[in-house]
């Protein structure tokens, strides 16, 4: 079964890549070099102390920023999903920052925190926590009110009924969230350097655009987008074996 | 004259023979107008099967889950054992319709769960779980997961679950309404075995008349909008012969026909 999806994704990925290679063979526009120049400059690119420098910076920021937004994303999306008052007065926001184009709030992060590994972090974390909120409230929405009820009348602490049932019974959406989280949070780090310009990936982007170095541009392009589809492969993994376990919600 | 089948009981005849519920005056309100019980005055006898019967909307969930203490009165007061309800307690476990299984958890987990809440051991909860498991007839199941397992045999959980804490009310929430007929009727009668083995005092839910009179030693019958009592029956039946027997008894059959002339009236 798994064999059979696989396939077609990684012959059509193949089709592209084809593709990829004859229009940059005819030189149709300088933009696009051959896709095997580009694997080849990957490979040198990643032999660097600069790319390795910069990977450094760039994953620290974007992990502190991810743990900041699940440690203060899942708490908060269970208060709305649990409290009334709380979703009343926080939904409105949550909604209006998950939807905004926050590209345009990073210069004012960049006031705020300055030029430096601060401001990423905190376009990393104003990127993926929303989603996060969002989707761990609709997780604890939608639990089913006899398993509360179920826990209560066995005598369940408030504790018990949130470490052992409501966070359980949420555990797909929050994965969900987290999956879109983290791809929302690479877009984050990349912006976030990308405006902030001197460091990590950001400074790499600026330099192989800025000198025309299409190759090494599109390598860098090709990890990136690498690093997030794996992340959010694995955590898909994740979320199916949860999801079978909780087949019958 | 009295009907030979059943015996009617009328209000000043109820005497309470040892009654381990006691409910005084319990009404239910929702909202400003939606009245869902009104004025309820029952007692429940130690040891015997009381089912709560009548149409939907007569509040009889309502009711049992204010025993429970997840539901709270308008008005009105429970006492199990002399002692007033404020809350859930672990002298009453609850059964509910659609089951209230923990889905990521196997069936030695979620049999184990009221154990588990009381801080019990591993190993001592799971062995008396184990024994309860065998007792509902799953033994075998242990290690599986609610959806490898069919709705009766969940519900069968669902009891295990109840009977493992050892309370001595179990309020039963239509156990069986989810549940295919075939099963059901299997289901019954293992309750009837069970109850047999396990000294309890059961509060039944039921909506089917059937249902209340094959399992029932007394059936009080609540009339809806809003929920009151109309009228209580207790069917003697003697359980004792096998389950096709029952069925095809005189009583069982006086009883299902007196218990449905009188609740005609709130049928659409």
């Amino acid at each position: 079964m798994k064999a059979f999806n696989r396939i077609p994704i990684m012959a059509s990925l193949l089709v592209w890549a084809v593709l990829w290679e004859i229009a940059g063979r005819l030189e149709l526009i300088f933009l696009l070099p051959p896709f095997t120049d580009v694997l080849a400059a990957a490979y040198d690119l990643v032999q660097t102390p600069t790319w390795q420098a910069a990977t450094i910076t760039t994953l620290r920021a974007f992990l502190i920023g991810m743990t900041l937004s699940i440690v203060i994303g899942i708490p908060l999306g269970f208060l709305m999903g649990r409290v009334k008052i709380a979703d009343d007065l926080l939904g409105m926001w949550v909604n209006v920052f998950s939807s905004a184009p926050l590209s345009a709030l990073v210069p004012v992060l960049m006031i705020l925190f300055g030029f430096g590994e601060r401001t990423i972090v905190a376009a990393v974390f104003l990127f993926s926590v929303w989603i996060i909120v969002l989707d761990t409230r609709a997780g604890v929405l939608h639990i089913s009110p006899s398993l509360i009820e179920m826990a209560r009348s066995y005598g369940a602490s408030r504790r018990a009924l949130y470490g052992k049932i409501v966070l359980w019974a949420a555990l797909p959406e929050i994965l969900a969230g987290l999956r879109l989280g983290l791809i929302r949070g690479v877009k984050g780090v990349v912006i976030g350097q990308l405006l902030v310009a001197i460091v990590g990936y950001g400074a790499l982007f600026e330099t192989f655009s800025r000198n025309f170095r299409m190759a090494q541009f599109w390598a860098l392009t090709i990890i990136l987008l690498a690093f997030a589809m794996l992340v959010a492969a694995l955590i898909e993994r994740f979320e199916r074996k949860v999801e079978y376990y909780a087949g019958a919600r | 004259m009295m009907p030979p089948a059943a015996t009617r009981l009328s209000r000043p005849e109820l005497v309470p023979d040892d009654a381990i519920v006691e409910i005084r005056g319990i009404s239910k309100t929702y909202g400003a107008d939606v009245e869902a019980l009104r004025d309820i005055d029952l007692d429940l006898p130690r040891g015997k099967l009381t089912s709560l019967l009548g149409p939907s909307g007569c509040g009889k969930t309502t009711l049992l889950k204010i025993v429970a203490g997840l539901v709270k009165p308008t008005a009105g007061t429970i006492r199990v054992d002399g002692r007033i309800v404020d809350g859930p307690g672990p002298e009453r476990a609850f059964v509910f319709q659609d089951f209230a299984l923990m889905p990521w958890a196997t069936v030695m987990r979620n049999t184990a769960f009221g154990l588990e809440l009381r801080g019990m051991a591993r190993a001592k909860r799971e062995e008396i779980a184990k024994r309860y498991i065998a007792e509902v007839g799953l033994s075998g199941f242990e290690n599986k997961y609610p959806h490898e397992l069919s709705g009766g045999m969940r519900q069968r959980v669902g009891l295990a679950r109840a009977l493992a804490v050892d309370a001595e009310v179990l309020l039963l929430d239509e156990p069986f309404s989810a549940v295919d007929e075939q099963n059901r009727r299997k289901f019954q009668e293992d309750l009837i075995r069970l109850r047999t083995v396990q000294k309890k005092t059961f509060i039944f839910v039921t909506h089917s008349i059937e249902e209340a009179v094959y399992l029932s030693d007394r059936i009080v019958l609540l009339s809806p909008r809003p929920g009151r009592i109309s009228g209580i029956i207790e069917p003697n039946i003697d359980r004792t012969g096998n389950p096709d027997e029952i069925r095809r008894d005189r009583r069982y059959l006086d009883a299902v026909e007196e218990i449905w002339q009188g609740l005609r009236e709130y049928v659409d």
